[in-house]
């Protein structure tokens, strides 16, 4: 097991330079300055372009700011916004809590859902249900996500008024941030009411996220849910006359759900990269609308930065899914 | 019981809080400001949230309008010459109390000498402690203008130039120019926090910083200590973020905010029938037009220039472009600029003579030319991509094969004014009120780096231009402008198509809102009930 780890370890460092020098390399390929983006169809004064540039330490050479970049991070600066001046570190800070909120809803929404759907369709293989679970989850797969969020404003929060168009919460509640968490925030304020407000501002953007993930979920559980259920040792409990429940829940969801845990980890990454367009519907404000609006001024430290983090995290959870599936599963470990 | 456990119990029971005594202003805004140091920025997103609210300058527009009026300047003299103005300041202005810093003493000179001196002098030490760039400033050419601030007394305040500026008292009205605390300035720089001026606003105008969370939410008290206490009808005044123009609009109609801006062309059929909304209107103080490249071949030549002007179909743009909320231009500048000279008469639309006019220049058919689109909706052409697809077909009719280019802005931008296009897309929005921001800024000759994308340096029109910015008397400047109006058209270095119409939709209950021509959203004077 410790080799296992060993050799996973040893490709995150690689992994890591590559995703360095990706980011670094993309937003620069991208044309266009910061400062010519900030000053719009104005004249830039070419005395103050070349002061902003350098000040900005974007008039060396390219390799030049790229060992900056990496002596940045060694000493773990990550830099400032070159828009708000403020240190990149602690604007993802402020910012990735509402983040993470959003995905463990979307993916409690998904998993539940999801596994729930999966298992009934699995067990009523060929009925009308399997064929209407694997339908909808197709179409939930394709879904362009930007279309579906604003179907579903249109439909329950301009429509039946049921749901909030878009943030976190009624911006009348006046909440601190202690954690961030807004949920946990609101509790935190003892602003009466203001938990559920912002347990339904969670819905639909909740639902919207976790669409892809359902639809990958349900499909893997419903297949390895057959799977599982042709193997001898569930033929074995049913003949030892085991209830149905017994024999689908202990024998067969608890092998199922093995390889639908990778997939749970596999879906941190897709969720991330869904939330950047779920935030800017919803305008939910996490790191995925902080790295839109990012990439539009050419703020070339947040957007190398932020996906920098994002990567990481993708890297890490992968890694511990990895590690986790290892453990579960005696066999992974010792393949080459 | 606990607070926790009290509000688990009353979460489920209340689904929204009541504000019963306060009177509270939910503002829909498009973006995130960069910060609170107006000086440091040029884009109505940070003006709007800081300049507008926190701030006043020594002039200010009156709203709704474009002429100067006093503001923390109670009144101003002008010298002979026209080169020193003497401001005198209004007495009892007190900058707002925050948990960050309780002032000592009222608004006075000093306030004004750190305001400007910041931003002429590179080595000012709080520009050494906080090194910014102050590129509006700059770009109006006030660094190279100002010779000296200095003051009097406590209350006076006078401004030496270099050159004439007729404009001057527009340019210190706008965002830009907003009075910070010298005080506060001193006890952040004794701190070693000079920073924070951009993060921890302090000011004197009608609201008081409170909170900012980036991408969601900005957060500010009505200013109980304003000087213009009327003024004040907002006790909280919120700015709720959102980027997408289709969400905002749909907050509106659900009344989560009450204010909002810039819709969409296609969701304002919904928004004029919804009866809790009112949605006024005004035309733009916007111009969009195409920018001939005079020093390239065949543009070099009036004849080419006036064929493919004449070969416009403008009507059909506004139609298609704008939907209607646009309106046909025809000067260098809109209606609504003093000086704007209503008996210039577009040419008529005619392919036939167009054609002519070509033959007789030596233009063969089908000669190919470039035509860049703008790759973002911008106030005053929400559809570059469209239009060029038009002009593109327009020109075809005459024999001339258009390429349509496209660019990133900011790359689109530095190749425009490296000149390295045939005829190209662009437009303005007004900033400070004065004709010479039109017909100086964009077709003068000591633009031709900047602004003037046609590179067009006409001696007889520069002539009337910088004569105009010259002499203080209106009047005269008018009839120089008017004359300068004639060159433009007849020389035609570019062809005006559209002035976009304003619309500003908002909650039936908010009142007092007056639409800037400049695209400013400011709440003083506003209430809400």
């Amino acid at each position: 097991m410790l080799s296992f780890i060993a050799r996973r370890l040893g490709l995150l460092i690689p992994t890591f330079f590559g995703v360095t020098l990706l980011t670094f390399a993309l937003i620069r390929l991208i044309p266009g300055d910061p400062v010519e983006v900030m000053m719009g169809e104005r004249r830039v004064d070419p005395e103050m372009h070349a002061q902003a540039m350098e000040r900005l330490g974007l008039n060396k050479p390219l390799y030049q700011q790229y060992f900056d970049y990496i002596g940045q991070l060694a000493s773990g600066n990550l830099g400032e916004s070159l828009r708000s001046r403020e240190s990149v570190w602690r604007e993802f800070l402020t910012l990735f809590p509402a983040t993470v909120e959003l995905a463990l809803a979307a993916l409690l929404f998904a998993g539940t859902l999801g596994v729930i759907a999966g298992v009934v369709a699995a067990l009523k293989r060929g009925s009308l249900f399997d064929h209407g679970v694997m339908g909808i989850s197709l179409t939930g797969y394709s879904m362009p996500i930007f279309w579906w969020g604003l179907l579903l404003i249109m439909f329950f929060s301009v429509g039946l008024g049921w749901t909030p168009v878009s943030g976190r919460i009624d911006l009348l509640y006046d909440i601190p941030p202690v954690t961030g968490f807004m949920l946990i925030d609101t509790l935190l304020s003892d602003e009466p009411g203001a938990f559920g407000n912002a347990l339904r501002h969670l819905i639909l953007p909740a639902i919207v996220l976790g669409t892809i993930p359902l639809a990958v979920i349900a499909r893997m559980t419903r297949s390895a849910m057959l799977e599982v259920l042709r193997e001898d040792y569930i033929r074995t409990a049913r003949a030892k006359g085991l209830s149905q429940a017994r024999v689908v829940f202990v024998h067969g969801l608890r092998n199922a759900l093995i390889p639908v845990l990778t997939v749970f980890g596999l879906q941190i990454g897709s969720l991330l990269a869904g939330a950047v367009l779920t935030e800017t519907i919803f305008s939910w404000p996490g790191i995925g609308k902080w790295l839109i609006e990012s990439i539009g001024a050419r703020d070339y430290p947040v957007v190398q930065n932020g996906i920098l983090l994002i990567a990481c995290l993708v890297i890490l959870v992968n890694f511990t899914v990895d590690i986790l599936y290892g453990l579960a599963n005696p066999r992974i470990r010792h393949q080459k | 019981m606990s607070p926790l456990c009290k509000a688990l119990l009353t979460a489920g029971l209340l689904t929204s809080a009541s504000f019963a005594h306060a009177s509270n202003l939910v503002y829909c805004s498009e973006g995130s400001p960069g910060g609170f140091d107006p000086g440091q920025y040029t884009t109505g997103t940070d003006f709007d949230a800081a300049s507008e609210t926190i701030f006043n300058r020594l002039a200010e527009f009156e709203r709704g309008g474009t002429k100067a009026q006093p503001a923390l300047a109670t009144s101003w003299d002008v010298s002979e010459d026209g080169l020193t103005y003497t401001f005198h300041l209004r007495e009892g202005v007190k900058f707002h109390t925050t948990d960050y810093f309780k002032p000592t003493r009222d608004f006075n000179a000093d306030d004004v000498l750190f305001t400007y001196q910041r931003m002429l002098d590179r080595n000012h030490p709080f520009r050494q402690a906080y090194p910014s760039e102050f590129p509006y400033f700059t770009d109006m050419g006030l660094d190279k203008n100002i010779a000296k601030v200095e003051k009097t007394d406590d209350m006076t305040v006078v401004f030496t130039l270099n050159a004439v500026d007729a404009a001057f008292v527009q340019n210190l009205a706008m965002n830009f120019a907003a009075i910070h605390s010298a005080e506060y300035a001193d006890q952040l720089l004794k701190a070693g926090k000079a920073a924070e001026i951009n993060q921890k606003p302090v000011g004197t105008g009608p609201f008081v910083f409170s909170r900012y969370q980036k991408d969601a939410v900005i957060r500010f008290k009505g200013n109980t200590q304003y000087w213009a206490p009327e003024q004040v009808k907002i006790d909280n005044l919120i700015f709720s973020i959102n980027t997408d123009a289709s969400v905002r609009a749909q907050k509106l109609r659900a009344g989560e905010c009450h204010v909002t801006l810039n819709p969409r062309p296609a969701d304002l059929q919904s928004l004029q029938a919804d009866k809790n909304l009112n949605v006024p209107t005004e035309p733009g103080y916007n111009l969009g037009y195409i920018a001939y490249n005079v020093t390239r071949a065949p543009f070099d030549k009036r004849e080419v220039r006036q064929a493919l002007d004449m070969a416009v179909n403008k009507t059909a743009i506004i139609d298609a472009v704008y939907q209607g909320a646009g309106q046909l231009a025809v000067n260098g500048m809109p209606p609504t600029q003093w000086s704007y000279d209503e008996s210039i008469k577009d040419a008529a639309y005619d392919p036939e003579k167009a054609k002519e006019l070509l033959k007789a220049a030596g233009v063969k058919e089908g000669t190919e030319i470039t035509l860049w689109a703008m790759p973002v909706q911008r106030p005053y052409n929400p559809n570059a991509r469209l239009m060029a697809e038009m002009l593109q077909n327009d020109w075809a009719k005459i024999g001339i094969k258009a390429r349509i280019v496209s660019y990133e802005w900011g790359e689109y931008i530095k190749r425009a004014h490296a000149g390295e296009h045939d005829a190209m897309l662009i437009g303005w929005t007004g900033d400070n009120g004065d004709p010479d921001n039109w017909l100086g800024t964009l077709y003068g000759c000591a633009s031709v780096d900047g602004n003037n994308f046609s590179k067009w340096c006409d001696a007889e029109y520069d002539k009337l231009v910088v004569a105009a910015k010259r002499v203080t008397e209106q009047e005269q400047r008018s009839e120089l402008y008017r004359q300068a109006q004639a060159v433009l058209k007849r020389e035609v270095p570019i062809t005006p198509i559209a002035h976009s119409t304003v619309y500003q939709p908002m909650r039936s209950s908010v009142k007092g809102f007056e639409i800037s021509p400049f695209g400013r959203n400011s709440f003083s004077g506003v209430s809400n009930n």
